[in-house]
This record gives C-alpha cells, sequence and structure tokens, in this order.
C-alpha cells in the first residue's frame, strides 16, 4: 500500500469512527447534564463540597463559581509546584522557579498546557499525578460545563437559572471523563504506555553506553491529556515520545480521544435545544474546517516544500518512523483544530505551510471542533455573529434556535471574539518592542512564525510550541501566562453573560422572517464567516511568517 | 455563623478541589499503577525493559545509540538514527532539534566549536558519513561534496535586483575549495568565519546541484525524531546497513536480510503508520545469532 493510501485511509477510519460513536457519545453526555438524579458518591461529594445540588444558579453566581475554582486551582498548584522538594516521589528535583510556577499553575487551570519546561527533569511523580493531572481533568470538566450552561441558555425560557456549576463539574468529572480516562488508560498500558512510581531505571546499553530509562505514572496523565483536549505531556517530546505513544495504534487512538467530546457536543446541543438538526448543521460547519484543514496540512508535509525537506527527500526532521509523515500531520492538525497542544513531532521543523496550518487552526479560534466544551461555545458565538450578519445583509431579524440576537447579545459575542486576537496581535508586538523576541532559534520570517504562535497558542489556550523559542525567562513566563488567563477566562465572562441574557427571553416562534439555521447555506455561511473573520485579522502577520518563508 | 457569599464560594471551591485532587490525583492513578501489576501488563508498565546475558540493557520501545566511548558507530550493529535528546538518545532530556525548513546558514567561527551549523549542514554532514560507513552514495540536492549546504550569498549591485557583483559560499570557510567556481560569472569567494553575510545583503540561495532526487541514504537516517528516541528506523536504511554489519561478523548477508526482515513491523491493521525496523531487537538478534567476530 502506498504512504498516500495508507494516509488517507487512516484519516477515513477516525471518520468513520467519530461519525459511529457521536451520537451515542453525545445522547451519554446529555443525560448526563440533564439528569436529575445523583449517585450516592455524587451526593457524597455535594456533602464534602457544601453545596445544594438542587439549587439552580443565575449566570453571575455560575460565573463567579468558575472563576473562584479555578482562582484556588491556580493558587493551589503554584504552591504545590514551589513546595515539591518537600513531597513525596519529587525524584530529588528542586522548587519550580516562581515565573514557572506562575505560568504552569495558570496553563494546566486554563486547560492551555503551555510547558516551558521538560516533565522528565522539572517536576516530579506527585506534582504530575495530584497537581497537574487533576487539573486536566477538571479544566476539561469547566469548558464542557461552561457550554452547557450557554446551550441552557439557548433552550431555557424566562429564567435565570443557568444550573448549577459544582453539579456539572462533579457530574462531567465522575460520569464521563473519569471512566473513559480508565478504559482509555488500559489500552494505552497495553501498548506500552508506562503506568509506575519509578525514579528510572539505569542501565548500560549494549555498546557499554549509560542510559536512563524513565519511570512515571504516564498512562493515567496521557489519557486525559488527550481527552481533555489538555496536551500537556508527562516528558518533553509529548506524544512523540515512546513511553507516551508507542505504537501506530496508540497514535490513532489518541487522536481519536482528542476529538471524541468536542465533536459529540453539538449532539448534546440539539438534544437540549429540542432539534437534533440544530445539532447536526453545528457538527457540519465543525466537520467541514477540520477536514479541510487535515487535507491540507497532508499535502503540504507530503509535497514536502522547502530547501532542507527537499534535500532530505521528505519532511522527516522531527517526525517518528513510526508514524511517518501523514500520521504526523494529522494529529497535528487535530491538536491545533482542538485545543489540545499535544504533539507527536514538532511543528517548527514542518514545510512553512505545513508549520502554518496549525497557526491558522489556532486563529480560527478552535471550533472545529475546538477544545471540550470551549469548541462547542466557540462556534456558538460564531454562528450568532453569522445569524447577525445575515440579518443585515438580507432584512431578516437576527435569531438563532428561537433566541432573539438584540444589541446586547451582539456585544457579548463580538467582545468574545475580540479577545484573542488583541491578546495575540499586542503580545506579539510587545514581545518585539521589548526585545524578548530575540530567544527565538531560527531568525528571520521562520523567527517572526515561532513568536506568533507562541501568542496564539496560549492565547487560543492550545499550548503546541514552535518550539524552538526559547520561553524560559520571567518575561515569557509572565506574558504568556496573562495571556492563557485572559484568553480563558474573559471569553468565558462573555459566554455566560449571553448565556443569562438568552435565558431571561421568552422564545420567538419560527416565521417567515426566521433564517433557517439547519440548512446548507447557512452551514456554508458560518463557514464563510469564521474564514473571513480569521483572515481579516490575522493576514497581515501571517504574510510576514510563514507566507513570506514558503513562497 | 453565616459566612459572606465570596467566601462560602471560594471555600466550596477549596473543598472541592481537595475532594477531586484525592480523588483523580491519587485514586485514580494509584489504582492504575495497581493494575499495572498485573501478570502481563506488568512488563508493559514498567517500560519493557529487555535483558541480554542477564543483564537489563535498555527497553524496546527506547532508541539508543550504537556507538563507542568516542561517538563513533560501532559497525557490527546497525545504527539508529540521529538524535536531538541530551548527547544522543538521552531519556532525561528528550528534544527535537526544532530547526526551520530554511534553516540553511550555518555560524562560522574562528574556533570551530563555537560553529553551529544549520539544519541543511547537519543533514548533508550526516548523509556523506553513513554514505561512507555503509559504502553508498552520500551525494544529497543541496550538499556540497565536502558535507556542508550548498549554499550562496548573492550580492546584488541594488540590493535585491541588478547584476550580481560577489558571491560567497557562505557555509565554506578556508580551506575549502567552494562547490562552484563561478555564479553568473562572477567567481565564488570561501566565506570568512564570523561575518554575517546574510546581516551585510546577500540574497540566500541555496543551490540544488546534480545529485539524485532520491539519494542512496534514506530520509530517516540523514534526520532527528521529535522525540530524539526513535526506536525504529525505516526498512530503507536497514537495507543499507545488511553489507556492512554481515561482513563485520563474517555473516552470510541474506541470514542478516532475513533477519531484518523478522524485525520489520509492518503497518498495523494494514494502513497504520509506517513500516519500521526496531533496531535494538535486531541487533539483540544479531548478538544471539552471530557472534562478533
Amino acid at each position: 500500500m502506498s504512504t498516500t493510501t495508507a494516509g488517507v485511509l487512516f484519516i477515513l477510519s477516525l471518520v468513520v469512527a467519530l461519525v459511529a460513536v457521536h451520537k451515542p457519545v453525545g445522547d451519554y453526555l446529555y443525560r448526563v447534564v440533564a439528569g436529575t438524579r445523583q449517585s450516592r458518591v455524587e451526593r457524597g461529594v455535594y456533602r464534602l463540597v457544601g453545596v445544594d445540588p438542587s439549587a439552580g444558579q443565575t449566570w453571575g453566581v455560575y460565573a463567579r463559581a468558575v472563576l473562584a475554582f479555578s482562582a484556588v486551582s491556580i493558587l493551589f498548584l503554584y504552591a504545590f509546584q514551589r513546595l515539591q522538594n518537600h513531597l513525596w516521589l519529587s525524584l530529588g528535583f528542586d522548587p519550580v522557579v516562581p515565573h514557572g510556577a506562575w505560568n504552569t499553575a495558570v496553563s494546566f487551570v486554563t486547560n492551555t498546557n503551555w510547558q516551558w519546561y521538560s516533565g522528565e527533569s522539572t517536576m516530579g511523580h506527585l506534582v504530575q499525578m495530584a497537581g497537574l493531572a487533576v487539573q486536566n481533568f477538571v479544566s476539561a470538566a469547566v469548558g464542557i460545563a461552561v457550554a452547557v450552561a450557554l446551550i441552557r441558555g439557548f433552550a431555557r425560557r424566562r429564567t435565570g437559572d443557568l444550573g448549577n456549576f459544582w453539579v456539572d463539574l462533579t457530574r462531567i468529572t465522575l460520569r464521563v471523563l473519569l471512566p473513559i480516562s480508565v478504559l482509555g488508560a488500559l489500552a494505552l498500558m497495553l501498548g506500552g504506555v508506562v503506568q509506575n512510581l519509578s525514579a528510572g531505571t539505569d542501565v548500560t546499553t549494549l555498546t557499554g553506553g549509560a542510559q536512563t530509562i524513565t519511570g512515571g505514572p504516564v498512562a493515567g496523565q496521557e489519557v486525559i491529556k488527550e481527552l481533555g483536549t489538555n496536551g500537556g505531556g508527562f516528558y518533553n517530546a509529548n506524544s512523540a515520545h515512546p513511553f507516551e505513544n508507542p505504537t501506530t495504534w496508540t497514535n490513532w487512538l489518541e487522536i481519536f480521544l482528542i476529538l471524541l467530546i468536542p465533536f459529540s457536543l453539538p449532539r448534546v446541543f440539539g438534544r437540549m435545544v429540542g432539534q437534533n438538526r440544530q445539532g447536526y448543521a453545528v457538527a457540519a460547519v465543525m466537520a467541514i474546517l477540520a477536514v479541510a484543514s487535515v487535507a491540507l496540512t497532508n499535502v503540504f508535509e507530503l509535497t514536502g516544500h522547502g530547501t532542507v525537506p527537499q534535500a532530505v527527500g521528505a519532511a522527516l526532521e522531527g517526525k517518528e518512523v513510526r508514524f511517518d509523515v501523514s500520521n504526523s500531520a494529522t494529529f497535528a492538525a487535530a491538536t491545533t483544530l482542538t485545543s489540545t497542544g499535544a504533539v507527536n513531532s514538532f511543528h517548527d521543523s514542518y514545510t512553512a505551510f505545513g508549520g502554518m496550518m496549525p497557526l491558522v487552526n489556532m486563529m480560527l479560534g478552535e471550533v472545529a471542533p475546538g477544545g471540550v466544551g470551549a469548541g462547542l461555545y466557540g462556534l456558538l458565538i460564531l454562528a450568532v455573529i453569522t445569524v447577525f450578519v445575515a440579518g443585515l445583509m438580507v432584512g431578516r431579524t437576527p435569531e438563532y434556535v428561537g433566541k432573539k440576537i438584540g444589541s446586547r447579545e451582539i456585544k457579548f459575542a463580538s467582545l468574545y471574539f475580540l479577545v484573542t486576537p488583541a491578546l495575540v496581535l499586542a503580545g506579539t508586538a510587545a514581545a518585539f518592542a521589548t526585545g524578548n523576541a530575540a530567544t527565538a532559534l531560527n531568525s528571520g520570517p521562520h523567527g517572526l512564525s515561532e513568536v506568533i504562535y507562541a501568542f496564539t497558542s496560549a492565547s487560543n489556550n492550545n499550548g503546541s510550541a514552535f518550539a524552538g523559542i526559547t520561553v524560559n525567562t520571567p518575561w515569557w513566563n509572565t506574558a504568556l501566562g496573562l495571556c492563557m488567563l485572559l484568553g480563558r477566562f474573559l471569553p468565558i465572562i462573555f459566554v455566560l453573560a449571553l448565556a443569562g441574557s438568552l435565558a431571561r427571553q421568552a422564545p420567538t416562534p419560527a416565521s417567515e422572517g426566521t433564517l433557517p439555521t439547519h440548512r446548507p447555506l447557512f452551514i456554508g455561511m458560518v463557514v464563510g464567516v469564521t474564514v473571513i473573520l480569521v483572515a481579516l485579522t490575522f493576514l497581515p502577520a501571517l504574510a510576514l511568517g510563514p507566507l513570506a518563508e514558503g513562497l | 455563623m453565616r459566612l459572606p457569599t465570596w467566601l462560602a464560594q471560594h471555600l466550596a471551591a477549596l473543598r472541592a478541589l481537595l475532594v477531586f485532587t484525592v480523588l483523580l490525583g491519587l485514586a485514580y492513578p494509584l489504582a492504575l499503577v495497581a493494575a499495572g501489576r498485573l501478570p502481563g501488563l506488568d512488563a508493559k508498565a514498567d517500560g519493557s525493559l529487555v535483558a541480554a546475558d542477564g543483564r537489563t540493557v535498555g527497553s524496546v520501545l527506547i532508541g539508543q545509540s550504537f556507538t563507542d566511548a568516542d561517538g563513533n558507530p560501532v559497525p557490527r550493529y546497525f545504527q539508529s538514527r540521529p538524535s536531538a535528546a541530551g548527547d544522543g538518545y538521552d531519556p532525561t532530556s528528550t528534544a527535537a532539534s526544532n530547526l526551520g525548513p530554511e534553516s540553511v546558514v550555518d555560524t562560522l567561527a574562528a574556533d570551530p566549536a563555537e560553529s553551529t551549523a544549520s539544519l541543511l549542514t547537519q543533514v548533508c554532514a550526516r548523509s556523506l558519513a553513513v554514505g561512507r560507513l555503509d559504502g553508498v552514495d552520500g551525494r544529497r540536492p543541496y550538499c556540497t561534496a565536502d558535507g556542508v549546504g550548498a549554499v550562496l550569498g548573492v550580492f546584488h549591485r541594488d540590493g535585491l535586483t541588478g547584476p550580481v557583483t560577489r558571491v560567497v559560499s557562505v557555509n565554506q570557510a578556508a580551506p575549502a575549495t567552494p562547490f562552484v567556481t563561478t555564479y553568473q560569472a562572477v567567481p565564488v569567494e570561501l566565506a570568512q568565519p564570523g561575518t554575517d553575510y546574510v546581516a551585510e545583503g546577500a540574497v540566500i540561495t541555496p543551490v540544488r546541484g546534480d545529485a539524485p532526487t532520491e539519494p542512496a541514504v534514506p530520509a530517516d537516517a540523514v534526520t532527528a525524531s521529535g522525540s530524539g528516541l526513535d526506536p525504529h528506523i525505516s526498512p530503507a536504511y536497514a537495507e543499507i546497513q545488511v553489507a556492512r554489519v554481515a561482513r563485520e561478523r563474517g555473516a552470510d548477508p541474506a541470514a542478516v536480510r532475513r533477519l531484518v526482515a523478522e524485525h520489520t513491523n509492518g503497518r498495523a491493521l494494514g494502513f497504520l503508520g509506517a513500516p519500521g525496523v526496531n533496531v535494538l531487537e535486531l541487533n539483540l538478534a544479531l548478538d544471539k545469532r552471530f557472534a562478533a567476530r
């Protein structure tokens, strides 16, 4: 079988698998977030936390609960890293430097998992499993909870009640993330992913050299890293590391886990608003953008344009033999179309255009299908903007799934959209103005790409990197930490405010003047609006970076 | 006593975090560690370690260097890919090179130890070295015969345009010979170490040369992997090493080739990933079958 055919079959098999499971998984998710019967374990958790599971929350209370939980998590994780040398299983590592601990605490709480450090030489096992991996679970649950709150805004009428954050957090974690993680971790262990508490095994290699085979509770962290679209690797090499991603089928499984929940959430949306076709329309937008991006990334990488790939005969620098070019490119697209940021190959060594695709995927706002929860609420915001634009063009009343899009709603949607471009472009400009961009490894347009990539990744909570740039400095760790924090929580506040405003409305019955939002016309318009908004925002920056390098 | 709402909320947050830390941060990973003790899973959970003559020599999942103390390839073993992890295949500092597709200009310093090679030059040098070791043609496109990137810095009268006034082979310093003598009728000079020709306004022009499009040394032999721990090489890279290994061990090349085939993984299910040869497993099998001469 030719390399290209195998690569295409790999993509097709993922598509088929996702089409097959998105409905049952989405239906299950729907029952988790819509159900009211609490299990005994859940009742125990509510008692320990001290909350009443039947109490509804307004958008303000819901938002403050999200922010309180995240603030406490950041402080806890910061302290954990600073004190790691006093704790069990520290492997003898020093406490993490203050600016680094701040960056990592924010990074994992915001579902970004940007990593300035090498896991194998910085973080002890206890910090990894009881600090970082816990945030992998709960930051993912927070994202899904916020998306569900927004859907409730569309689905509910004349109410301030958006649900209860503590209930959503608990049920999503215990009923969805934990069981899938247990199964996934066992599967990964069968493939060869390690799960132990060893500090490493010193061996003498066949030719007499010294090598330390590292250990760690990797499998448990690896699975939620993908399932929760987190992306923070146990080791520096992330999913390229044979102990995180040992075989070609674990590679398939990891990509599948990355896409599983994001592609199932539109079904939850359809079920909750009582019109499954609205969910299909949202899923169709995501799928069109995703398939196009995966295909383009593959084409650019397999073509191997550029001096070094031409000299080598393939764009193989930074890629593993077992994954080869195509399965690496597919992973790169999946990880940046979502907010994952795990990598099984190093994007910095991609061809100019192949390396531009991950960047463009993130600039799209990570909506195709996006991070768990964050992708769905991002796309719903774009749908709201599209309804508004369409309303302006043809003079129809802007409505979406029965709710009027008035000036208050469109303000929140616009503010949401403006946050990340402002952070990316201001951040990049600041890096150059202050001379901090000089830490980029490569020079010329590629160096600019490295800086833009860093800010795009942080502000969109992706966490992947054009890893050549040195970001372990107080300036970079502080700046990127701020971008991650604002890039996560400002949009969440705007989404919840929008949800509150929608929930208060009485539904508008569809009329002759209503734009149907489940037809191909509307699907095409959302795709168009997404691409045009991104092109208008970022094309000048892309022209100076990857486009200048590749042309 | 009733706490103010904001304080109550932060208290609930702290309690929630502690509950989840115990559940997800301790119970969950430790249960998986316990599951990893089950027979059948235990060897894998511990890192798929492999032993030879009673001592542990590594992990079948983690690549290693088959070089002597000076870093030279040990010819009786199949060689792994280049690695950017530490000094090569160091699992405590996994890394990729992170050099881009247009990393083609070396930084030449008066002291060779302070020079840094571009990705292109690294590729060219590796290709030449592998070609010499395995007795195949080490030439590649965009590479000079002496194994550096074939790149010219071209100065034009008016910056980017106008007639060519001066041409420098930017990756070659004395005592090398420029890989071409003239470019557009202008004689090509050698680079002066310490000079930044890009800053001086040279247009960087890689020259393809006449090397075959499909070089004899395969792509994986001249590139570093993402992890720096790649346990595999391509079947093509194994193939060019067969003759050398067979000669060093006084073995029949056909028998060595059969051993390679036995240690080649095809694509899982016929379409997942790419075929690869596990180098450590192959070398262990070689040691068992053919004692070194």
